[in-house]
């Protein structure tokens, strides 16, 4: 599987049915150090578009909207005690929180890395 | 580069020339090191000589303190000398030049603090019977005739102890307001521009937070503000002049549009001091509006004294305004205090008094003194000096936005781009200088972003130096170099701090233990 991102900064990662969701790593270059990550509680159901997660740097406090529909399954609980993994490897280890996903084709809807890498030299000029 | 009465300046000195010169006190001249104030207390110093108070029997059962109480025991001098060397490190309106975007840092007239002195005003307690206080229920009565008429607004409530506590009052008279109907709305729209207390405030009244994108030119996006609107929309906050210094030309339709689908407008006024005597939000359609008196209305802030936030109720509002507050009697002012009468539906009550009455006699002397023309000069000046910083900056920052700002000045990263210096580097250097920094980083939707609202209050000297030190900064910062701008502030009395660290692991209690613990000892 590959990678899928929003215009919002976040990325998707899907295998089987549960997608894994963080912040792109040009998202967390642009927040500065990341103090603090509130997580949703596992059990909740989200909505496409809907704040998940809070994170807040010393420059800023910023919603992560949830890029799909589900139940959220796990979230990363080593965020609460380093945020600075979202700074360190916001791609992997700095994972916020998997969803059993409802509607697969709304994955289908996200850019792919290279749609991405252009979205963000755009941002960029 | 010449100072303000015309004199060389010095040239500055860097760490490479500058020869560090270690003192056995760790005092540096004047500027003089304290300790925590809990590291100097010595057992059995005492501040005040007292006898013994007689023994009487305890009433408090079990909810007697058993240890105890850990506060130093402390002279007077010691105490004087603490919180004098403290404030020595402060900077403030009264030392220099503080142009922190959308504070409205303006100068505390000495007037004020006058009146504010005087006795029959400065010695009231708030439990006085009323017929005792009558000239200070008839100041509060003055002070809300005249926020009325500024804003062009029937009612005003005038408790509010600042301006989040205004947004407060604000949004749950809208909800009151709502409620009285057999209406529940769940959602209020606010722009992306808006100050951080907004959202904030209507999540806190228990509505869902629906974020308004903002338009190219810095506005609010009218359309998708439309497709947003529905019958479970209870209002709209909108600041106004917005966080970007632009004032939003479509406020009218905005405030037709949200009355349309049933909901209020709250304006957030914390830049009315742009538009004082010049535009009466009652005009606009605006339902509530908080004024900062601390801002607009120059009583001291920031540390210098408490807020104070009246808002200003549309007719639809007015029944659901907080208690107590002032009305005219048979027998002169008196304070109504509980749900009867005019103030059967009022939602409550939000503080424990009136409001700041040191505040409002300082609000108050401010808007005499000046009178009307005064107050609309304030506005006229604000935005004069805000334009004149754009434009003696605009050929080497770039504003996000074209055209002529309000009362800030409002400017993006993108001439730092390649430099290695960011815009935390350009605020930190800008100490060094001798100045508050601008706001920034804020608003969000401008990049690196840099506020800059000088007020009314500073000359035209004060301004050209201030735009020649920026000027030298970011020709410097262009040049290369940065080593100077990452170790800034060089002379402050902290260097750089750890920002990150304080906020990943903030310690937020003295307490020996923990001191030893983490062998962080303060030094």
């Amino acid at each position: 599987m590959s990678y899928r991102f929003t215009e919002d900064h976040e990325w998707v990662l899907v295998e089987g049915n549960i997608a894994t969701i963080g912040i792109s790593d040009y998202a967390q270059g642009q927040l500065g150090d990341v103090v603090y990550v509130e997580l949703p509680s596992v059990g909740g159901d989200v909505s496409k578009g809907d704040e998940l997660a809070v994170v807040e740097s010393v420059k800023a406090a910023s919603e992560v909207y949830s890029p799909v529909s589900g139940e959220v399954v796990e979230v990363n609980g080593e965020l609460e005690g380093a945020p600075t993994l979202v700074n360190e490897d916001a791609m992997d280890t700095g994972w916020f929180a998997k969803i059993r996903i409802k509607d697969a084709s709304e994955i289908e809807e996200l850019m792919d890395e290279t749609a991405y890498k252009s979205f963000v030299e755009g941002l960029d000029e | 580069m010449l100072n303000n009465v015309g004199r060389p300046t010095q040239p500055m000195e860097t760490d490479d020339n500058m020869v560090t010169v270690e003192t056995f006190t760790g005092n540096h001249g004047l500027a003089l090191e304290t300790p925590l104030i809990f590291e100097q207390g010595v057992p059995g110093r005492v501040g005040v000589d007292m006898e013994e108070p007689a023994p009487v029997k305890s009433r408090l059962g079990n909810l007697a303190r058993k240890g105890e109480i850990g506060l130093p025991d402390l002279s007077e001098p010691q105490v004087l000398r603490h919180f004098v060397r403290l404030s020595r490190q402060n900077y403030a309106i009264d030392a220099g030049f503080y142009p922190l975007g959308s504070c409205t840092m303006k100068h505390n007239p000495r007037i004020n603090e006058k009146v504010a002195r005087f006795s029959g005003l400065g010695d009231l307690h708030p439990l006085q019977p009323a017929s005792t206080v009558q000239g200070a229920l008839e100041l509060i009565d003055s002070l809300a005739h005249w926020l009325k008429t500024i804003t062009g607004m029937p009612a005003v409530a005038m408790s509010p102890a600042a301006g989040a506590h205004g947004e407060l009052c604000g949004v749950m008279a809208i909800r009151a307001a709502h409620e009285a109907k057999g209406e529940t709305r769940l959602r209020i729209l606010v722009p992306e521009s808006a100050h951080g207390t907004n959202p904030a405030t209507a999540a806190l009244c228990g509505y869902k937070v629906d974020a308004v994108p903002a338009r190219k030119d810095g506005r609010m996006d009218l359309e998708a503000f439309a497709a947003k609107l529905g019958p479970d929309v209870a209002g709209v906050m909108l600041t106004n002049p917005n966080t970007c210094g632009l004032f939003e030309t479509e406020v009218k339709q905005i405030a037709d549009m949200i009355h349309e689908v049933g909901g209020y407008f709250y304006c957030d006024g914390a830049n009315l001091n742009a538009i004082l005597g010049r535009v009466r939000p009652g005009d606009l359609g605006v339902d509530a509006m908080h004024i900062n008196l601390h801002k607009t209305f120059s009583t001291p802030h920031g540390g210098g004294g408490p807020g104070a936030g009246p808002v200003v109720l549309s007719e639809a509002l007015a029944p659901f305004a907080p208690l107590p507050y002032v009305v005219q009697g048979e027998a002169g002012f008196e304070l109504l205090e509980t749900r009867h009468g005019l103030a059967k539906d009022s939602f409550g009550r939000m503080k424990g008094f009136h409001g700041q009455m040191g505040m409002f006699i300082r609000a108050l002397a401010y808007m005499q003194s000046h009178g009307a023309d005064g107050l609309r000069q304030i506005a006229e000046d604000a935005v004069l000096n805000a334009n004149y910083v754009r434009v003696g900056l605009n050929d080497m920052l770039n504003s996000p936005f074209d055209g002529i700002c309000m009362h800030e000045a409002l400017f993006d990263d993108s001439t730092l781009k390649g430099t290695g210096v960011t815009t935390l580097d350009i605020a930190k250097a800008m100490i060094d200088e001798g100045y508050h920094p601008m706001t920034m980083y804020f608003p969000l939707v401008v990049h690196g972003a840099m506020l800059i609202e000088p007020t009314e209050s500073e000359s035209r000297e004060t301004l050209d130096q201030f735009i020649g030190a920026m000027r030298h900064l970011l020709e410097r910062a262009k040049s290369g170099d940065v080593a100077y701008f990452q170790g800034a502030p060089h002379f402050a009395p902290r260097r750089r701090l750890d920002e990150t660290g304080a906020a990943r692991n903030p310690v937020l209690r003295y307490s020996p233990s923990t001191e030893e613990e983490k062998g962080t000892a303060a030094s």
